[in-house]
């Protein structure tokens, strides 16, 4: 029977030509994403306590926190570079998961304030 | 062809594989990872729900400490920078690098369970319990499973550290440490989710 199974490894073929074939990423670029998520954290909070951000508070920091979870999904769980079929099973889920928060805030939270529900 | 079976082990890892070419025990992780995402989505939506529904005190304003969860945050995404390098280097067989990252998330991520200890007593001292109202109880189921997923982490870590110190995690056998990194980062990522709902948006 031929074998024509493609292995985990191949992935990295179509990765940076600058990572090295082994390891997903160099350290030195982890280090890299680790100033980039401290930065972003950093700025979270620091916007937190500015009032004049107050009305444009909300998306920002949702803007924010979904940069630094994709950041740590792609680089350090190597989505980036790993196989596709990794990212469905993955993200499927966790679309669903979101449009159950979505659906539970507007039928909870927004709803009853426009009388329904 | 009778036999068709479409497990094989590649020459160079001893994990089988499947007709996906991709590891079983990874691609079986990443699809529990997937639920656990269903799992505290429901959690995060419980608590987005109920956390202004108290009709008693103490209420989330009075209690949320932005200052302490911040340096907490800080202590666990580091503790994901020290999970990649630690895979790193096992990779590359330094065992001693490899203990030594291992180790550092190990800390780390006991680090941020005392901080959750210390905020759960704290709280606790300021009347608010499980019982107590729906902020109380829904941050604390909340919060408490992160911190149980936490708390698991740290001790699949410990015994992968063992493992490694042993010699028994040598470069041929890294994806045991991959699917630890896999769900310590994901731990992670749920904490990055819930610093933003649960602690910034008021």
């Amino acid at each position: 029977m031929a074998d024509t199974h493609a292995h985990d490894t191949q992935h990295h073929h179509g990765a940076d030509a600058a990572h090295p074939p082994g390891g997903h990423a160099t350290w030195q670029t982890y280090v890299i994403v680790g100033v980039i998520l401290t930065v972003i954290t950093a700025v979270e909070v620091g916007i937190f306590y500015i009032e004049a951000m107050a009305g444009v508070l909300v998306p920002i920091l949702l803007l924010l926190s979904a940069l630094k979870f994709f950041i740590v999904v792609f680089w350090y769980m190597h989505l980036k570079f790993d196989s596709k079929i990794y990212s469905r099973v993955f993200f499927a889920p966790l679309f669903l998961a979101t449009l159950v928060v979505i659906g539970m805030v507007i039928l909870f939270k927004v709803l009853p304030r426009y009388g329904v529900g | 062809m009778a036999n068709t079976a479409v497990v094989h082990e590649h020459p160079h890892h001893p994990e089988p594989y499947t007709a996906t070419g991709l590891p079983t025990l990874k691609l079986g992780f990443w699809v529990f990872l997937g639920s656990e995402t269903l799992f505290f989505g429901s959690l995060i939506s419980m608590y987005m729900v109920y956390k202004h529904e108290s009709v008693v005190g103490p209420y989330s304003t009075e209690l949320l400490d932005i200052p302490l969860t911040s340096i907490s945050t800080f202590v666990l995404l580091m503790s994901s920078l020290a999970m990649v390098i630690a895979l790193d280097q096992v990779q590359q067989g330094s065992r001693r690098g490899g203990a030594i990252g291992i180790a550092a998330v190990a800390v780390l991520g006991s680090l941020f369970l005392g901080f959750q200890a210390y905020e759960f007593t704290h709280f606790y001292h300021e009347g608010l319990t499980l019982q107590t109202n729906l902020f109380g109880s829904s941050f604390f189921v909340l919060t408490g499973f992160h911190g149980a997923h936490v708390s698991l982490g740290v001790i699949w870590l410990l015994v992968l550290l063992i493992q490694l110190l042993r010699g028994g995690l040598p470069p041929g056998k890294s994806l045991q440490l991959e699917i630890a990194g896999l769900y310590w980062h994901f731990v992670d990522i749920v904490w990055i989710a819930i610093f933003t709902l649960v602690y910034l948006i008021e």
